[in-house]
């Protein structure tokens, strides 16, 4: 399907990526309209604050009890699940995970797959192994469709296609659905992305879908979605394969309605989104359609290592709503693109150091102004900010014998530790602050005029002739 | 050692001693939402579910069909896949074809007629077990009789809920009906008919399921 593969790649241009979308005037208008479109409709569901608060905590301590119960609940999971007759898979890394699921495939002698809406299955590169193994894996969601047929990722983990405009859709369908002229009649343009895959929810042998609760005590994997793609994917073909992360687990049925209410109302602004499905087994005898058999994957790819430490812990507690990137400065100005990761935006910060390593993601910890917009709204309460602020002491921070973190350090630089370390000595001691001021306030014009990415914008920083304490001396005597 | 194992040993050994209480959701539900009426929380499930997009009618018992007849005239519908057996799917059965709908019924598993499933069934007929009133959402458990994709494939999906089976919320229905105990093969909540917004957050109707939702309100006065 695509020329050549694309992979994540964080690190790497993520200040090229940024400028480009900061230069582009037309991407900054879309994310702009965009974004204020959902943080208006996000702020329409929730008019009394005290129960958005209430609610909130609820949230928080939901998705607390559950993760500090996690390797219980993930037994119990398995349990429950297998006694439905759906089948269990681990995966501790994205190449097991495809390895699983490619085995599944292979073992029906499958070559269609449709899949539904899965952040999961990005995260592990699925579209990539299944192409190489010849196996077409078609995207179903039309916001994923698109960024598909046009060989991208997703730029928004709730919309996908964010950053296209519909003319750009239109010329896209125009040029890559065989027989379609072009249209950028919005209802015209998913009138064709409904005609097409139709066909396919009736020909594929395969269906992908994410989890976005996976229910301990009764077996039960939950599916929130508008389009009806999900369900066709989960209904139609023979085997459904559904992929989550660990994390996603609650224990109890009743901990679902309020974590729902928080997710669609925090995400798009729906009271309710037009489907939850709630999946507990595979076709039973005397039933005349689903699925034959149901697999589950769950995944680790680095969600134990934020587990193993009681702060970055709390990164667990998503819900993937995606309100941390619509309210987010700095995701409305550079895009999801810009990032590099599966997950862009603040939770992207604060989940992909445990997925690639910080040492692969270590500027993004410091791509914010640490505004607090993420935290505010985080329906299940998650201190993006102060897990930003440890995650760079942790990237900067001296490499140590026991990191927390993979690529712990990574970060470093001798040079600016020896820098901060002098500033605080002098802060703490005054005669040298003293010393050290004098010297700025004599020989401060030989500061150089050009200071980096300082002076792009801004006058050069020099020292003031005269010291604050000597003018409030001169003012004293006079 | 499988990766199963190596997870769990990860989990095991940084989990809490002792995990915190369990949070007391039926608690919430009680200070923020109150009860009320029937008449009350159907208005309210009208409410939403029309937002929605979704057609309500109020019908009674004895007139539903003529109802269900109108709607798929209105339509230029000649034929609707029912559930043989059913209540609701035998009186469509009995009343329909002798005012010229033809009635189709899901009688052999999918894979015998995926085609026509996909291709020439322009509506079904299927019940609701209950409603929910703060989300106009309809609450549907398919089963042999009434399978799953009846209420996602056709492109008009026609619901008969009975007014009197609408909870508040879905926490209420849930646990009056205590469906911890034991849940279907698949259990659904509908809140409208598919729609995206997917492209340049404009919303457009019939993206994969249903292209119009009617619901059929049994026992509320109109």
């Amino acid at each position: 399907m695509s020329e050549h593969t694309l992979h994540f790649k964080p690190a790497e241009g993520f200040r090229a990526r940024s400028k480009a979308v900061v230069d582009n005037p037309f991407l900054r208008q879309s994310f702009r309209g965009a974004m204020d479109f959902l943080m208006s409709k996000r702020a329409a569901q929730f008019p009394d604050p005290e129960e958005l608060e209430s609610l909130r905590n609820l949230g928080e301590a939901i998705r607390q009890y559950n993760l500090a119960k996690l390797p219980d609940l993930l037994e119990r999971l398995e349990a429950n699940l297998t006694r439905n007759g759906i089948k269990v898979h681990w995966a501790e890394t994205p190449d097991e995970a495809n390895a699983i699921i490619l085995g599944i495939i292979q073992g029906h002698g499958a070559t269609r797959m449709v899949k539904g809406k899965s952040m999961v299955s990005e995260e592990i590169e699925l579209n990539h192994a299944a192409e190489a193994a010849g196996i077409e894996a078609l995207e179903s969601d039309m916001g994923e469709y698109i960024v598909q047929l046009a060989n991208e990722k997703p730029s928004h983990i709730i919309m996908p296609a964010i950053h296209k405009t519909k003319e750009e859709i239109a010329r896209l369908f125009h040029e890559k659905v065989p027989g379609v002229d072009y249209t950028d009649n919005v209802d015209a343009l998913i009138q064709i992305g409904r005609n097409v895959l139709r066909q396919k929810f009736q020909e594929a042998e395969i269906g992908l879908s994410g989890v976005n609760f996976a229910v301990a005590e009764t077996g039960t994997l939950c599916l929130v979605e508008n389009e009806g793609n999900g369900r066709m994917c989960t209904t139609a073909p023979a085997v459904h394969i559904a992929i989550t992360g660990i994390e996603k687990i609650v224990e109890k049925l009743e901990h679902v309605p309020p974590l729902l209410s928080l997710l669609t109302r925090s995400a798009t602004g729906q009271n309710i989104s037009t489907y939850f499905n709630m999946i507990s087994s595979p076709r039973k005898p005397g039933e005349k359609d689903g699925p034959e058999e149901v697999h589950l994957v769950l995944l680790d790819n680095g969600r134990s290592q934020a587990y193993a430490d009681e702060q970055l812990r709390k990164t667990l507690q998503c819900i993937r709503c995606g309100a941390c990137m619509n309210h987010c400065p700095v995701y409305t100005r550079i895009g999801g693109h810009a990032y590099g990761t599966t997950y862009p935006g603040p939770i992207g910060k604060i989940v992909s150091p445990h997925m690639l390593g910080l040492d692969a993601t270590a500027g993004l910890t410091t791509a914010s102004s640490l505004c607090g917009a993420c935290g505010e709204v985080c329906p299940v309460k998650i201190p993006i900010p102060d897990l930003l602020i440890r995650l760079r002491s942790e990237a900067f921070s001296a490499p140590h014998a026991k990191p927390a973190m993979r690529g712990q350090g990574a970060g470093h630089s001798p040079l600016i530790s020896a820098i901060w370390r002098g500033w605080a000595l002098v802060y703490r001691s005054p005669a040298l602050y003293r010393a050290v001021s004098w010297l700025g306030s004599r020989f401060g014009w030989l500061m150089p005029s050009r200071q980096g990415a300082w002076t792009t914008v801004r006058e050069p920083l020099r020292p003031a002739p005269k010291r604050l304490r000597d003018q409030l001396k001169e003012r004293n005597k006079a | 050692m499988s990766a199963r194992d190596r997870i769990l040993a990860r989990l095991n050994r940084s989990a809490p001693q002792q995990p915190p209480a369990l949070p007391d959701v039926g608690a919430w539900y009680a200070t923020h939402r109150s009860s009320e009426t029937p008449a009350d929380k159907a208005r309210r499930f009208r409410h939403f579910i029309e937002l929605a997009h979704a057609e309500v009618h109020a019908v009674s018992r004895n007139n539903w069909a003529d109802t269900l007849h109108q709607v798929l005239k209105a339509r230029g519908i000649d034929r609707l896949l029912v559930a043989e057996g059913t209540a609701h799917g035998d009186t469509a059965l009995d009343e329909l074809p002798p005012r010229g709908i033809e009635c189709s019924v899901y009688d052999m598993a999918i894979e015998a007629w995926k085609s026509e499933m996909f291709n020439a069934t322009p509506a079904s007929l299927t019940a609701a077990r209950a409603a929910i009133a703060e989300t106009g959402t309809l609450i549907l458990w398919p089963n042999e009789k009434e399978p799953r994709l009846m209420s996602l494939v056709p492109p008009v999906h026609i619901v008969l809920l009975d007014a009197s089976n609408i909870y508040n919320t879905f926490f209420e229905a849930m646990t009056a009906e205590a469906w911890n105990n034991g849940l279907p093969t698949n259990a659904l909540l509908v809140s409208g008919p598919s729609k995206t917004a997917d492209i340049q957050q404009t919303l457009a109707y019939g993206a994969h399921g249903p292209k119009e939702l009617i619901v059929l309100l049994l026992g509320e006065e109109a």
